[in-house]
């Protein structure tokens, strides 16, 4: 049986309501899970995967 | 007010003062040990952007598990160039393991802890809480186009 750290302690999953969901766009994928017990959020954790970087462009000036 | 994704336009700066040491091997000197960079989590109610120069607490988020400061960002890929592009990447995904964080939060912010913590970059996501779970940031592909860090 697969136990989840819960704000209630460690319960078996088979005891919770789990959600996912997913955001997949331009700047980043999101991946969530909760995890809720009796109408309450007891887990939530999420994973996200940046996309996009910072990025500083160099310049060269002439030397007239 | 909000958080924005940005190089710190101070880190530029320190480049050119050779502040930050991304890589264990620095051929250049005699420096074979890589500083520290930590990351920090923001409030979306916070503004961090490129006018940031150092981690500051101020509009941080806290919570269970949270310690002030972040986490270690680990080690980097060997920092190296493609083309006109010059990049790097942490080497591994950045975990908060454990936490609650139950007021919405949308940045992260690299610094450099060897160096009194001055900033690297923010970094901005999509307002997330925490519950009693695992908050993990994957890194991008390090190559020349998707690397978190680029200079060209």
């Amino acid at each position: 049986m697969a136990m989840v750290v819960t704000t209630k302690g460690e319960m078996d999953e088979s005891l919770l309501e789990k959600k996912e969901g997913t955001v997949d766009n331009d700047h980043e994928i999101t991946r969530w899970t909760e995890y809720w017990h009796e109408g309450e959020l007891v887990h939530r954790s999420v994973h996200v995967h940046l996309k996009k970087n910072v990025f500083a462009a160099g310049v060269a000036a002439m030397i007239a | 007010m909000a958080n924005t994704q940005a190089m710190a336009t101070s880190f530029k700066g320190e480049l050119l003062n050779a502040y930050h040491n991304f890589s264990a091997t620095n051929p250049a000197r005699t420096i074979n040990t890589a500083d520290t960079f930590k990351a920090a989590l923001y409030l979306a109610t916070a503004t961090y952007n490129a006018t940031t120069t150092a981690y500051a607490a101020t509009g941080e988020v806290s919570g269970t598990g949270y310690t002030a400061g972040g986490v270690n960002v680990g080690t980097w890929n060997a920092p190296t160039t493609s083309g006109t592009t010059g990049f790097t990447t942490p080497t591994a995904s950045i975990t908060y393991t454990t936490v609650t964080l139950t007021t919405a939060f949308d940045a992260v912010l690299i610094y450099n802890n060897s160096q009194t913590n001055r900033a690297v970059s923010v970094h901005t996501f999509g307002s997330q809480t925490v519950t009693a779970g695992t908050f993990t940031l994957t890194m991008p592909t390090n190559n020349s186009t998707s690397a978190l860090i680029r200079l060209a």
